[in-house]
């Protein structure tokens, strides 16, 4: 999970990396309490995990009440990458020299720690210039390394000290918190040459979480992902009218780009797991009949060892139960698919031979 | 570099030939069971179980439990495990594993933070040992061994080596292979997490000078760079068996977890476009669906005639 920059900057201020002073809040109300606190000027942040929210208008600096009123309601109304605005950040003007670039994060390929460090940060990373690239292994950065570092980024005296002294307490962070990702971009060098960190970003292994209670707190999941949780499911809702099952993260996947490539738009990536039961399915579709905007469910189960004609119980069952009035669109490998598809006779769930037919249906289907 | 064969399978001479011995870790939970059950079923020599607090009964009638894996290998002898246990015990299992003297760990569990799976590698790196998984339906070769937990029916024995980050897709195109007459030398599945105890370059590695070996399958995913990883060790080393890929998740969003730990788009690190251009750059045509896999892969053999 990645969590919003005012709450990786509560984990910063924590581990007690420089921050400029900031005041969260989640409406205009509060916002006018907390401009007076912090005083004018100051820039007003959208808190949304994704990236990309200066392009995208969510940083505007605001120098006075008028500003505010009109910058602060615009701000919250954005959607970037589909991601409403969770809060807003308001947060004290900075007087900046230079703009870093500094990050620990989890190397797949090399299985440990990496940092990556640069002189010219406050641009995308792809787009950051002469990296500097440090392979840690799985403690925390050394003395040496973290001095290197600062070296290799061609910084001395009091900035060095104070890159050195920001990369050792965001390693202990890192390593403490088990984060995949932990970026500060930009890392500043002020005017009186403090170093401050002016963004965050921290990506959690949500695999670690039964041994941190205390990132709890920044779990921020609807309704219907914590019922799919729950289920031992993955969801990942979209912003199409056709709702996306099946078994295996990989299996779903797949369907999912088929169906974009026959023009079709998926309303969300379920993934039941490796396995299907009548009750798995039957879930499903509870979780499915909870979303706005579906307008037909395909479903694309390997079975294996699955029989087919239990999946069928499942169909038939949430007609019955009226839990779902959709038509679904299904390819069921597995055994006894004879049997299944007479079971489903005259009700809305069609099976097909072949994914193809079964997307083609559904692209079909959800037009009429 | 690791000789899977020779763990597999062994030499004609071993008095274990094509029958090596397998331990289940985990194997009186439900999940264990099951599976330890269907293995057996395959043909695998399941040897020993080991659940702390059951040595002494016995699986299924035949196969002894033990309360450790020290134990389990100083009975069996067996060079070979498999874990079941759930995810934040897999730490604990691999290490009993690896200090008993097991060489392959199959690591079947769902959700082992990564930061675990990284200390079971370098202890499995000071062992001499190799890691298959997490999060992977383990690893056979059709019709003489299977270590995990896929069905049976999509596989069989043949000349292609598949490997795949995902389980369903693995049957979902090992069938379509199976289906296309091109069975399947070995099957290795690499895992959905973002660490993976054998990534495909060292799944590569094990198989690509297989003397019989008659070509490839990669099936990979949106994540890491895996995937160039191997593209460009393909290239570097000169490999020519007709080799054919498919990746999934080519219409996921960024930023967002697709089921797979793994399975993340961060930027343009980790995405389809990059994955697929680098298997361009190595001549390895890309599938857009599963059943385009075994079609490509005709044409391929076709122009090595």
């Amino acid at each position: 999970m990645q969590l919003l920059e005012f709450q990786a900057k509560e984990l910063f201020r924590e581990y007690g990396i420089n921050l400029l002073d900031s005041i969260s809040s989640t409406n205009i109300e509060d916002g006018r309490k907390h401009a007076k606190e912090l005083g004018y000027p100051f820039v007003i942040k959208i808190q949304v995990p994704v990236g990309g929210r200066g392009k995208a208008g969510g940083i505007q600096k605001c120098q006075n009440d008028d500003e505010f009123e009109i910058k602060y309601p615009q701000v919250m109304d954005l959607t970037i990458k589909g991601e409403k605005a969770r809060a807003i950040l308001l947060e004290k003007m900075a007087d900046i020299k230079k703009e870093l670039y500094l990050s620990i994060f989890l190397n797949r390929s090399k299985r440990c720690y990496t940092i990556i460090a640069s002189a010219e940060g406050g641009v995308e990373i792809e787009s950051v210039k002469n990296q500097i690239i440090k392979e840690i292994g799985l403690g925390e950065v050394s003395d040496e390394i973290a001095q290197e570092v600062a070296k290799e980024m061609g910084l001395e005296g009091k900035h060095a000290e104070g890159v050195v002294d920001t990369l050792k307490k965001l390693s202990k962070l890192t390593i403490e918190k088990e984060a995949e990702l932990v970026e500060i971009n930009p890392l500043a060098i002020m005017q009186d040459d403090t170093i401050m960190a002016l963004d965050g970003k921290f990506v959690t292994d949500d695999n670690s979480n039964f041994r941190h209670p205390e990132l709890e707190k920044y779990q921020e999941k609807s309704a219907i992902e914590e019922q799919a949780e729950k289920s031992g499911f993955s969801l990942v809702e979209l912003d199409g009218d056709i709702a996306v099952v099946g078994n295996g993260a990989g299996l779903v996947m797949s369907t999912l780009d088929m169906l974009s490539d026959n023009g079709g738009k998926p309303a969300c990536f379920l993934d039941v797991g490796g396995g299907a039961t009548t009750e798995s399915v039957y879930e499903a579709l509870t979780l499915i009949s909870k979303l706005d905007r579906v307008k037909g469910i395909l479903v694309n189960l390997y079975g294996g060892i699955v029989k087919t004609t239990v999946v069928a119980e499942a169909f038939l069952k949430a007609y019955e139960d009226n839990v779902i009035d959709l038509p679904v669109f299904s390819r069921l490998k597995g055994t006894e698919s004879e049997r299944a598809t007479e079971m489903l006779q005259g009700s809305r769930t069609k099976i097909f031979g072949t994914v193809e037919e079964a997307i083609n249906a559904a692209v079909m289907g959800v037009k009429n | 570099m690791t000789d899977i064969f020779g763990l597999l399978k062994g030499k004609p001479e071993d008095s274990d030939y094509e029958k090596k011995g397998v331990i289940v870790q985990g194997i009186t939970g439900a999940y264990g069971s099951l599976h330890a059950k269907q293995m057996m079923a395959y043909g695998t020599n399941v040897v020993a179980g080991v659940t702390p607090g059951k040595g002494g009964q016995k699986f299924e009638d035949k196969v002894p439990i033990y309360n450790t894996m020290q134990e389990a290998v100083d009975a069996t002898n067996a060079k070979i495990s498999i874990v079941f246990v759930p995810a934040k015990f897999f730490l604990g299992a691999a290490k009993d594993a690896l200090e008993a003297g097991i060489k392959l760990l199959v690591a079947i569990p769902e959700h082992v933070p990564v930061r675990d799976t990284m200390e079971a590698l370098d202890l499995a790196k000071q062992k001499g040992a190799v890691i298959i998984g997490p999060n992977t339906p383990g690893i056979m070769i059709p019709e003489l061994i299977k270590i995990g937990i896929m069905p049976p029916m999509p596989f069989k024995a043949g000349k292609i080596a598949v490997l795949s980050k995902s389980g369903t897709l693995l049957y979902e195109i090992s069938d379509a292979l199976t289906n296309a007459g091109f069975g399947q030398s070995i099957t290795i599945g690499i895992g959905g997490d973002p660490v993976n105890g054998t990534r495909l370059i060292d799944a590569f590695d094990m198989v690509k000078d297989l003397p019989d070996l008659e070509g490839m399958v990669v099936v990979g995913e949106i994540g890491g760079d895996s995937e160039e990883m191997l593209a460009q060790r393909i290239i570097d080393s000169g490999f020519n068996k007709p080799t054919v890929a498919y990746i999934a998740g080519r219409a996921a969003p960024k930023e967002k977890r697709m089921g797979h730990a793994g399975a993340i788009v961060m930027g343009t690190y980790g995405s389809a476009e990059s994955k697929v251009s680098m298997f361009n750059k190595a001549n390895i045509p890309v599938a857009k669906r599963p059943a385009e896999v075994p079609v490509l892969l005709a044409g391929k053999m076709e122009k090595s005639d």
